[in-house]
């Protein structure tokens, strides 16, 4: 049993009344990533030093102010390894950015570091969050929690693992096609992808710009809405920040479903969902039809075409995202090279694995003259219409509901070899990547002892709504209060 | 081949000029705009170093800029615009793209009024897209021999206009006018400060040749590194000479890039058609685009001042001047500024404008300096240009106090006073003079008398000696002539 | 702009000749064999996301953006820069306070 097993508020409560400190609870947040994680491979390294002085400020600050001091302050937090950190090793998971320290924090982080989080490390995801499963990491394996041969789901897996072991309260993923979303369900734990532009990207290393959105992965509904309060809102270093201001997201959240009508796109349960997870689906419907909400199917007509439209964008963006990692300004550079031309391919032939090179290969020629407008120009369009197919649903419906993915976490290895396969476990999380809606992946019960998600999908700056859908089925299932078998794990 | 059937070659002349914006700060990050001269990639940023995660944000003064550039070249500035990505890698490109526009332009379809050679050419304005300059590349001794390249970041990001013209000019020399004018057009709105040298005003060039009076066009081939006026010409007709010469020869011209060589004076081959890059376009996902409004294109529009075309015009018919002299004061704002305000003080135009053009001028010019830099400000000049006009100094003195007051910064009415260098105007110390010289020269006097009336100016130009050119010609020439009385018929 | 393209005339969508092509310009340094397992797996790939062509598009505007945003411009203000040693304190080759890369030819 350890007090990270209490949610962040619980935490707080006892903070501001001295029950406990945060240094304390930094020892402890190090103290469980020294003890278990070697089992689980989340962690790409810890930053006690820095964990520690974050953790006494923030004892200071709540002796000085208990009452007027965030409640993330004193709070152990894990950040991805493609938010870059002041000072501290950002590699991305990649070849490429070993040994990068930036001199700057991304604007979700020092927003935390601002209200007194305490930064424990950071964590392992897929290279430059390519990938659904966390197996294209280039430094390490991250394992399942719940079945150490599975994987935890990607490219967010470090943090969902981390969260989910209770290593920390909360961690700030990155979802591009629900890389935040996917791990989340797979680890069963709560992961919320915002509207495109609520939260600064500011700092996020790119992954593909028009579709990237940081967000938290928590245990609850609540930390979920308390960690994306913090990072939400205007930031002056990213033009696509959204200037509406974020509201009170916390005051909803008990608000329930009933009344609230709810979707389910037909063409989502076509995607070959299997059993297991269809099961528990149809039983949150139940449940949240049973708490008094409307629901009904809808149609998103355009989403088999949402996947490849997916990956024309991604991959475009991915080519010229990626071009400034050169090994000339950071980066292991390519030391004996004769000519230019062999500095950048030898420093990026050894820094890039091999879905890296897959998607930069796709996105160069998908941009190239000749495919232009048969790949890029024609997946945008698609792109519109999908943007389209939300609009009218959310005309209809207050929110949509789906399974988060087709499965449960797979094996480790099951889809490496099979890119396409891989590709399509994010089917289901994609479509609100192009749309820009909000999403969020709740613990909605388990298949063959695996935790599944539910996906609610809001409209853009409809982060209330998810919340609150969220929220009522978290409130009937008390799924948080399961925590991985982790002992087995234990060292 | 005969002479007779040779056939007579067309120069078709397009050119593509950036220009470093005159901001405060960078395009898309706020490190400074003015590098020069800090120390090695002091002046730099997360974006601008293409830092992973690092983000632009667009520079509101540099678009302004941008538009009102525009407007000067009489283009059109549509209503919706948008920044691209030009994909290419190059140790001076920190992001491996460079922030450019693509196929929506902040501005297109202009023209510039162009004078050569006594004539009015107009050639067009394809557009003026905004854009991020490149770092700096240095070497260690020659660039040929260097084992490798240097790169300094400092100017990665300054804003940076392109200007691309249609290919509407037909000589070397009416290139060369283009480029001159345009930099004046950029200097009088205050946008670029026209340092080719620097860089901060540079030109591309692309040429073809076809049968003069054909409509067709040749093989075109892109000239880089033209870093003067001159260069620009000499490229141009270096190339003129080289295809024409080729093809003459029955060769054909081969679409290249290929680049001036000051040392050499001659164009080198660069890099051929099949190399050409694959750019690979698309819209910049990191920055929303822009609406610009039909107001604040009227707003900038009424802000624009007196292009040099409309104030030649002006000083040629409001003060009398030639068109020549017009030219001259009208090459730069500041030269026009300094006329007009010594003009205000009420000195006659065409005294004003010679003196400006030619004597402060090429003190100014020894001393490279502009005339707004130097130290007699516009009044002081007037006020010794109104002591010549009145008559208390000659020219020659005039000419001293301006050179001493350029030098050391002291009023020439004062100078004047100081140095005893008012003309001489005292017909009893003058009469002596000019009885001394009478008896100096009889043999002029003797002349005069008999008829020869040129004889006066010896007596006259002896007075003028004996008082260093202080004495008042006019009354030296009246006291002569009433002594000497009537030459004999 | 560019002309649209349905299929490979070789049967195939993508050749090796296209994939190396790709990999010259993204600088990826691919071996032969790297090059032609890179082939078959874009093959497989480009025949999926050509489903797109499928797709009916008449009238549709391409969406690059999601946000809807206009105009977001800062103002002309200098800020402090980073520190010479910051800039260039993560590269691996400098010669005096320069980024060093072998010779541009
Ligand atoms: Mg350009
Ligand atoms: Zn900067």
């Amino acid at each position: 049993m350890t007090l990270l097993e209490e949610p962040i508020p619980e935490l707080a409560r006892r903070l501001r009344r001295r029950q406990v400190s945060a240094v304390e609870l930094a020892r402890e947040s190090l103290a469980q990533v020294e003890r278990i994680d070697p089992g689980l491979g989340a962690f790409l390294r810890t930053t006690p030093e820095l964990a520690l002085a974050a953790a006494e400020e923030a004892d200071r600050r709540l002796a000085a102010d208990p009452e007027g001091s965030s409640p993330l302050c004193g709070i152990p937090l894990a950040y991805k390894d493609v938010l870059c950190t002041e000072g501290v090793e950002t590699t991305a998971a990649s070849q490429i950015l070993r040994g990068f320290v930036p001199p700057y924090s991304a604007t979700a982080v020092a927003r935390l570091n601002a209200l007194g989080a305490v930064p424990i490390g950071k964590v392992n995801c897929d290279e430059f969050a390519m990938g659904s499963s966390n197996e294209n990491s280039s430094y390490q394996t991250t394992r399942n929690p719940w079945e150490l041969d599975r994987v935890p789901g990607g490219s967010s897996g470090g943090s969902a693992v981390a969260v989910a072991s209770r290593l920390v309260c909360a961690a700030l993923g990155s979802d591009t096609g629900g890389s935040i979303r996917l791990p989340a369900s797979f680890t069963g734990v709560v992961g919320y992808k915002p509207t495109y532009g609520r939260v600064s990207r500011y700092g996020l290393i790119a992954f593909a710009s028009s579709l990237d959105q940081v967000g938290p992965l928590t245990k609850t509904v609540e930390e979920a809405a308390l960690v994306l309060a913090a990072i939400a809102g205007p930031d002056p270093h990213d033009s696509t920040t959204l200037q509406e201001p974020v509201g009170d997201l916390l005051a909803g959240l008990e608000q329930g479903v009933r009344g609230l009508r709810l979707g389910i796109p037909r063409e989502y349960l076509e995607v070959g969902i299997e059993a297991p997870v269809e099961r528990v689906f149809e039983s949150s419907v139940e449940l949240l039809r049973g708490l008094g909400a409307e629901i009904s199917e809808i149609s998103l007509p355009t989403t088999e075409y949402a996947l490849a439209a997916y990956y024309v964008i991604a991959p475009a963006e991915v080519s010229s995202n990626l071009a400034r990692m050169d090994g000339v300004r950071f980066g292991p550079g390519a030391e004996r090279a004769q000519s230019l031309r062999q500095a950048y391919e030898t420093a990026r032939h050894r820094g890039f694995g091999p879905e890296v090179r897959r998607r930069i290969a796709l996105g160069t020629y998908a941009l190239s003259s000749g495919y232009y407008d048969a790949y890029y120009l024609r997946a945008q369009k698609v792109r519109t219409l999908v943007a389209q197919d939300f609009a009218q649903a959310f005309e209809k419906v207050d929110a949509v509901i789906s399974p988060t993915a087709p499965t449960a976490a797979f094996r480790l290895g099951e889809r490496t070899a099979d890119p396409l396969a891989m590709y399509a476990t994010d089917i289901l999380t994609l479509p609100a990547n192009l749309a820009g809606v909000s999403g969020i992946s709740v613990p909605a019960g388990f298949a063959e002892g695996l935790p599944v998600g539910l996906q609610v999908l809001g409209p853009s700056l409809g982060e209330a709504m998810c919340l609150r859908v969220a929220r009522a089925l978290e409130r009937e299932l008390e799924i948080w209060r399961q925590a991985p078998p982790l002992e087995r794990v234990a060292a | 081949m005969s002479v007779a059937t040779r056939v007579d070659w067309e120069a078709v002349i397009g050119l593509e000029v950036h220009a470093q914006l005159l901001t405060r700060s960078k395009m898309f990050c706020s490190c400074r705009a003015d590098y020069l001269g800090l120390p090695p990639n002091s002046n730099t940023c997360p974006t601008c170093l293409g830092l992973p995660g690092a983000l632009p944000v667009i520079n509101r003064e540099a678009v302004r800029m941008t538009i009102r550039t525009a407007l000067a070249l009489n283009c059109e500035i549509p209503e919706f615009t948008k920044f691209d990505r030009k994909n290419y890698f190059y140790p001076d490109l920190p992001k491996g793209y460079q922030i450019s526009q693509y196929d929506l332009p902040l501005s297109r379809n202009g023209w510039l009024e162009v004078e050569v050679e006594g004539r009015t050419v107009r050639p067009g304005i394809t557009r003026v897209h905004l854009e991020e300059d490149a770092g700096s590349l240095h070497h260690a001794g020659e660039i040929q021999n260097s084992p490798f390249s240097l790169v300094d970041l400092n100017r990665a990001g300054v804003p940076l206009m392109e200007i691309v013209g249609e290919p509407d000019l037909r000589s070397p020399l009416e290139a060369r006018a283009y480029l001159t004018t345009l930099r004046q057009v950029l200097l009088y709105i205050g946008v670029n400060d026209g340092n080719m040298e620097e860089g901060s005003l540079r030109c591309d060039a692309n040429i073809s040749l076809r049968p003069r009076g054909s409509e067709g066009l040749g093989v075109k081939v892109e000239v880089k590194n033209m870093n003067s006026f001159r260069s620009l010409q000499r490229a141009l007709e270096f190339e003129l000479r080289r295809q024409s010469e080729l093809l003459d020869a029955g060769g054909e011209v081969a679409q290249e890039t290929r680049g001036w060589s000051e040392a050499e004076q001659r164009t080198v081959s660069q890099r051929s058609k099949e190399e050409a890059q694959e750019y690979r376009y698309f819209p910049e996902p990191d920055l929303p685009p822009l609406r610009v409004s039909r107001e604040q294109v009227e707003e900038i529009r009424s802000q624009l001042p007196e292009l040099p075309p409309a104030r030649r015009a002006r000083f040629e018919s409001q003060y009398q001047l030639a068109p020549q002299l017009a030219g001259l004061l009208t090459a730069r704002p500041q030269d026009s500024q300094y006329f007009e305000q010594v003009v205000g003080h009420g000195v006659s135009p065409q005294l004003a404008a010679n003196w400006q053009s030619q004597e402060l001028q090429g003190l100014c010019n020894a001393a490279n300096l502009g005339v707004e830099e130097c130290r007699v400000g516009p009044a002081a000049l007037a006020g010794l240009l109104r002591l010549l006009e009145e008559g208390k100094i000659s020219s020659r003195s005039a000419k001293e106090v301006l050179a001493e007051a350029f030098e050391s910064g002291r009023d020439p009415a004062q100078l004047v006073r100081s140095k005893g260098l008012g003309l001489i105007q005292d017909p009893e110390q003058l009469g002596q003079l000019v009885e001394q010289a009478m008896a100096r020269q009889p043999q002029a006097v003797a002349d005069f008398q008999a008829g020869k009336t040129q004889a006066l100016r010896s007596l006259v130009g002896l007075v003028m000696g004996m008082t260093k050119g202080q004495a008042d010609p006019v009354l030296v020439d009246r006291l002569l002539r009433e002594r000497l009385g009537s030459p004999q018929a | 702009m560019q002309q649209e393209r349905a299929s490979s005339p070789s049967g195939r969508w993508i050749d090796l000749e296209e994939v190396s092509k790709v990999s010259s310009l993204a600088r990826l340094g691919l071996s032969e064999e790297e090059l032609e397992g890179l082939a078959r797996q874009l093959d497989q790939i480009v025949a999926a996301v050509a489903k797109l062509s499928e797709a009916d598009v008449s009238g549709v505007d391409p969406t690059a953006q999601v946000g809807g945003l206009h105009n977001i411009c800062r103002d002309d203000e200098p800020r402090p820069c980073l520190s010479a040693e910051a800039a260039i304190g993560n590269a691996s080759q400098t010669s005096a306070g320069l980024l060093r890369v072998p010779a541009i030819q």
